[in-house]
């Protein structure tokens, strides 16, 4: 799982520019699945026909954007002017290493004001000597990323950026690659621009009208100094929503999903988050309805360069999905 | 239709109707048959002349504009109002107005400079506090003549001024009904939709149904947009500047344009020398993020005429810029 988690971390892969990180997942999947088509919104969606007479469609969502800072305009001495793609802190935006799809590099940076810096007062530094060799390097509508490979951090656990939600990609290629026959139909959706709304989800339920739908996604956690919410611990198992700002899980789903982890004999956590929202959401108020749930990965630091996770824990969501589909 | 006869007809969200009657009118002098949907919106189809099979391209502006709605009488006959659309009040204080569809004139009171303590002169006014006075002596005759629920309008005449800027109101975003009337007029090779739609400036609701019932395959949004190119502020920080030609988005707080639709409007722009900019400013949103997540997804790209003061009573764009969104939105449409 670790190589393959580093395979789908590697690509740059913004909300609206998510086409890098679809090619990779496409080669992986492609031998495992009936069909993959992509939409109009850029959505990678991979079926998987069930073995049932009429069988259920199960849609699976893991989103393959992350966030990062879009160049909205050079000084004339080539620093670059950004804004946020999706939710950038501002305790994450000093001195960061960041990367353009291109490959340039930068630094962000905030400049001395009076009070707290704001988005308005960042700037990349791309090394560029002023306004116009800027512009050879970079294009206005540009998006640049948190920079840095994925490492080990102690026996089970992993940091990266875009671990939200990289890992839950793995997931999601990992149980198309190892489940088998299912009765169930399996729509993979790969999804776009969830960190700024969740769009990608929303579309492709409408296309896809499937009977289930459950985001997989990462969560918050409690468990480092000074943080106790949501009541979250890494290597503690997979998270199963109950609730969070953007949905409130199907209470008959959520048990089944549960159960399935029992079943696999795995740890999960009961997560209800009082921050955020995922890909369930969107499916959730689909067409006329879906009743969804949300398997979640612990992730510490999570929106930072940083986002840690543990490797037990993806362990557990995979048993506990190829349970569920047993 | 010229820019002046758009502009000075009133039609605050919700209330399009003046509008939608006068685009009705003129599409069916020109031979169209326009239909009219349960939002209100206008939708023309136009078949292309290209080979089947065609794409179906959403081009849509919306009719409406910010404007003021009655909620309320004062004992002494003055209205009390809300705003339809987003203002700043501040630019609303002495303003003259019209009161309904009988255009009653009106004007947005304020306590003249002498009787303002130094702390009312360091507050904005908020709608608690503005009122609307159209001469009427009682609560009864205000009732009477502009009930709750009555639309009021800028008064604001177009005007063309110094070198080929024009002033009035609306241009938000009636400059982009000017541009679609002017494109129902081109041969095309792709099946045009021309939808005028409602309610854009209270949550983009027209462009939502419009969307969902034509089915499109590309959406393409004309606007007017902000722009902030004033003497003060940074040349970074003005968004789009008036007269440097229509301004592309790449991304706003709605949608994020289809990437390749926006490379592909920058290089035509380029290889047939039409004037344009990008927008470097993501603020705000529009009908383009309704559109994009219609049904199962459609890409869409925005492209703006360049406002100064927008969403006040005195709007400001050059007229080229006009010309730029029509110019560049035909070789986009011609090129697809």
């Amino acid at each position: 799982m670790f190589e393959l988690l580093k395979k789908v971390l590697a690509p740059i892969g913004p909300s609206g520019l998510e086409g890098p990180v679809a090619e990779v997942i496409r080669e992986e999947i492609k031998d495992y699945v009936d069909t993959i088509e992509v939409d109009a919104l850029g959505n990678l969606i991979a079926t998987k026909l069930g073995k049932a007479e009429n069988p259920r469609k199960v849609m699976l969502s893991a989103h393959m954007d992350h966030i990062g800072y879009i160049v909205t305009g050079v000084e004339k001495e080539g620093f670059l002017r950004v804004t946020n793609v999706g939710g950038i802190g501002m305790n994450n935006s000093y001195n960061r290493h960041v990367v353009f799809a291109g490959g340039v590099n930068g630094v962000v940076v905030a400049q001395p004001v009076a009070g707290q810096p704001a988005l308005k007062d960042l700037f990349v530094d791309i090394g560029a000597a002023d306004r116009e060799d800027a512009l050879k390097m970079v294009s206005l509508g540009d998006v640049c990323v948190y920079a840095g490979e994925c490492f080990r951090l102690g026996e089970h656990r992993v940091a990266a950026p875009a671990m939200d939600d990289r890992c839950a990609c793995a997931l999601l290629v990992k149980l198309l690659q190892t489940v088998g026959d299912t009765q169930d139909t399996i729509i993979a959706v790969f999804s776009v621009q969830e960190e700024v709304g969740c769009r990608g989800a929303k579309v492709a339920s409408f296309a896809k009208e499937p009977d289930i739908g459950i985001a997989l996604d990462v969560t918050g956690w409690g468990d480092t100094p000074g943080v106790t919410q949501p009541e979250i611990k890494l290597g503690e198992g997979i998270g199963v929503k109950v609730m969070d700002r953007a949905s409130i899980s199907n209470p008959e789903l959520r048990e089944a999903l549960m159960a399935a982890g029992e079943k696999a004999g795995v740890k999960t956590q009961r997560e209800v988050l009082p921050y955020g929202g995922t890909d369930a959401g969107a499916m959730q108020t689909s067409r006329a309805g879906i009743p969804v749930c949300t398997l979640s990965v612990p992730c510490r630091y999570v929106h930072s360069a940083c986002e840690v996770i543990d490797m037990r824990d993806m362990d557990a969501g995979l048993k506990l999905l190829q349970a569920y589909f047993a | 239709m010229d820019l002046k006869t758009l502009t000075e007809i009133n039609a605050p969200s919700g209330h399009e109707q003046p509008i939608r009657r006068a685009l009705l009118a003129e599409l069916k002098e020109k031979g169209f048959q326009p239909t009219i949907d349960r939002m209100g919106n206008i939708i023309v189809v136009k078949e292309g002349v290209g080979p089947v099979p065609r794409k179906r391209v959403l081009v849509s502006a919306h009719m409406d504009e910010v404007g003021l709605i009655v909620t309320g009488h004062t004992e002494d006959g003055f209205l009390k109002v809300t705003q339809a659309g987003g203002i700043d009040t501040r630019v609303l204080i002495s303003k003259r107005v019209l009161v309904g569809d009988d255009n009653i004139p009106g004007v947005i009171g304020a306590v003249a400079i002498h009787l303002q303590s130094a702390a009312d002169r360091a507050r904005v006014m908020g709608y608690r506090e503005i009122c609307v006075d159209i001469g009427a002596k009682s609560k009864g005759e205000a009732e009477g003549k502009a009930p709750k629920g009555t639309y009021i309008s800028f008064d604001t005449p177009y005007v063309e001024y110094g070198e080929g800027f024009a002033c009035g109101k609306a241009f938000d975003d009636r400059v982009g009904c000017w541009t679609i009337l002017r494109l129902l007029e081109e041969e095309l090779p792709c099946d045009l939709v021309a939808a005028f739609v409602s309610e854009e400036e209270v949550g983009c609701r027209g462009a939502s149904g419009a969307a969902f019932a034509q089915e499109p395959d590309i959406g393409i949004v004309l606007e007017g947009t902000t722009c902030n190119d004033l003497g003060d502020i940074p040349e970074i920080a003005q968004v789009c500047k008036c007269g440097s030609g229509v301004a592309v988005s790449f991304m706003d707080n709605a949608s994020i344009g289809n990437r390749e639709l926006f490379r592909k409007a920058i290089a035509i722009g380029e290889k047939e020398g039409i004037a344009h900019q990008v927008k470097s400013s993501v603020s705000g949103g529009n009908d383009g993020g309704v559109i994009q997540r219609a049904r199962e997804g459609i890409p869409t790209l925005v492209l703006s005429v360049p406002c100064r003061y927008i969403h006040s009573p005195s709007t400001v764009i050059k007229l080229s810029d006009a010309e730029s969104q029509f110019e560049l939105t035909r070789a986009l449409l011609r090129a697809l």
